[in-house]
């Protein structure tokens, strides 16, 4: 079967930068793949990679077997939405944005789009807020409409680009806790960038953890620990576990430029 | 009493009202208009542009008065080419604000410029800048109203996609929609939108209709229906509100447009804040 997902000697640096190389990797439907890392190790431009916004410096990738191109293959779910205040848009209305936003035209939604619209809403339990001005929801209420959105198109493959960012931890973990329900229901690839390890932590099935222009891949109890991140960074790392929660202590920050 | 009946008379009404017959066509047309690019002018927080574009469309009308060519055209050339600039090299909004902020006083000075060496009648000079509702003979109201066909057919069309990445760029670029080139046709047109305003209320109260109505709507709806009919309807309002008001007088329309404007805006201010506290936000009990 043709993976989600296949990057193969996948290599992207912005000038002498490299952010990473030499990557191969692929994702099956239905995987949950957590990418972790320091800023600037090239997260997020591994999901514009993903998302056709980006093009690799060296090797290939592709989804579901071809080019990555836009379209309603990828659903994406990026950070927090800040909205000026002056939006003319309910919860329901934004939701209905990852239906038809792209179409041309105007006018109020029908039909088949209007039960799109209330299934993701109901999906994600926004139904309650669904006619509550956007500026006005919280911030993750706000990121639960988001996930809506992503999944009334009805994605292949949904790309998360730290949407748990400054939410609180009940929130990260609902919002967590959805888009782990969807890929299991829908058979859904997800790769999910975040800072946050603990709320993806029973989730993933695999964690991406990149570092200094380095990277290790495998199930996160084979990666999230002491020897493996301590032979990554080049410096001692330990990874502290107390029951649920996981820290990682001593990782340097991001090298110097040029570094690689 | 003698300044007040300078600002309100209502001697000879019914004669003066057939001779405005033009201007009232003209403000029902730029309340549409300005109702539903100033919807948009919010939504994509380009308010400083409007004012930029306007200085320039102005400049144009100016330079069109002083060489002697229609002033239709030369405030369109004007205000196409601000908006142009606008769209191409200030795409950050950052970068967006400083650069109106340069362009908003050249295009004032060469405007300022044209019309003191302009010799004609001074009527003239003062309408690009405050705006005059006699002066509307037909061919200029086919302009306008060849303009106004054109930026409400624009946007109409791309009215989803255009709210889609004003609202959330990355995830619409994702989904394919061409957001770079919506926001230079959004300027393009929104340049259309403020030359047709020009001519009627003047360059410097050109927000008074792409921002006030709009502005107004916005404080008392979310729905993305009824805050470009709402902003329409005011728009509408104060046009021919100001029209009216301002017929029997000796001073331009403007005033009246942009108190009205006001007026209307205080109002959904206070309608918007009432709302807000009797529980807009309410949640509905989880069904």
């Amino acid at each position: 079967m043709t993976p989600a997902i296949a990057l193969r000697g996948a290599g992207l640096a912005y000038g002498s930068r490299v952010l990473w190389r030499g990557l191969d990797l692929e994702v099956r439907a239905g995987e949950f793949l957590a990418v972790l890392g320091a800023n600037g190790t090239g997260k997020s431009s591994l999901l514009r990679v993903l998302l056709g916004l980006q093009r690799l410096t060296e090797g290939t990738v592709e989804i579901e077997g071809r080019a990555p191109r836009r379209g309603d293959l990828v659903g994406y779910v990026p950070q927090r939405l800040e909205v000026s205040p002056l939006t003319p848009l309910r919860a329901r209305d934004v939701v209905r944005l990852g239906v038809d936003g792209h179409r041309w035209g105007f006018g109020r939604a029908r039909g088949a789009v209007r039960a799109r619209v209330e299934d993701a809403l109901r999906a994600v339990g926004a139904e309650p807020y669904a006619d509550v001005p956007l500026r006005l929801l919280s911030g993750g209420e706000r990121q639960r409409v988001r996930v809506a959105q992503a999944l009334a198109s009805d994605p292949r493959i949904l790309l998360c680009d730290e949407p748990l960012l400054s939410l609180d931890p009940g929130s990260q973990a609902t919002v967590a806790g959805l888009i782990d329900e969807r890929r299991r229901a829908r058979d859904t690839a997800v790769v999910f960038v975040t800072h946050e390890i603990e709320p993806i932590l029973g989730l993933a099935d695999r964690v991406l953890y990149l570092a200094g222009g380095r990277f290790r891949i495998g199930a996160p109890d084979d990666v999230l620990t002491s020897p493996v991140l301590s032979d990554l960074y080049g410096t001692p790392v330990e990874v502290v576990r107390a029951g649920d929660h996981i820290a990682v202590v001593g990782a340097p920050p991001l090298r110097a430029e040029g570094a690689a | 009493m003698s300044v007040w009946h300078e600002i309100f008379s209502f001697e000879h009404y019914g004669e003066l009202l057939s001779l405005v017959r033009n201007s009232l066509v003209a403000g029902a047309v730029l309340g549409l208009v300005g109702g539903l690019v100033g919807t948009f002018v919010l939504l994509r927080d380009v308010t400083f542009a409007v004012h930029g574009v306007s200085e320039l469309s102005f400049a144009g009308a100016a330079a069109a008065l002083l060489f002697g060519f229609d002033v239709v055209v030369g405030s369109l050339a004007g205000a196409l080419a601000a908006a142009a600039l606008i769209g191409v090299l200030g795409a950050g909004a950052r970068d967006r604000n400083s650069f109106i902020g340069v362009l908003m006083p050249t295009g004032l000075g060469l405007g300022v410029l044209f019309l003191a060496l302009y010799k004609g009648r001074s009527v003239n000079k003062f309408g690009v800048l405050t705006g005059q509702i006699v002066a509307i003979d037909t061919p200029r109201l086919s302009w306008l109203v060849a303009i106004s066909v054109l930026v409400v057919v624009c946007l109409a069309v791309m009215s989803r996609p255009l709210t889609f990445a004003s609202v959330d760029p990355d995830v619409a670029a994702a989904r394919g929609v061409p957001a770079g080139a919506l926001s230079l046709a959004f300027m393009l047109v929104l340049g259309l939108a403020v030359a047709a305003s020009v001519q009627i209320v003047g360059a410097l109260l050109v927000l008074a209709l792409l921002c006030t109505p709009a502005a107004a709507a916005l404080r008392v709806t979310a729905s993305p229906v009824l805050a470009p009919v709402l902003s329409v309807v005011f728009a509408t309002s104060a046009m021919l509100g100001g029209i009216l008001l301002a017929l029997g007088a000796s001073i331009p329309i403007s005033p009246y447009v942009t108190t009205l404007s006001f007026l209307i805006y205080v109002a959904c201010r206070i309608v918007g804040a009432v709302r807000t506290r009797r529980g807009w936000t309410a949640r509905r009990a989880p069904a």
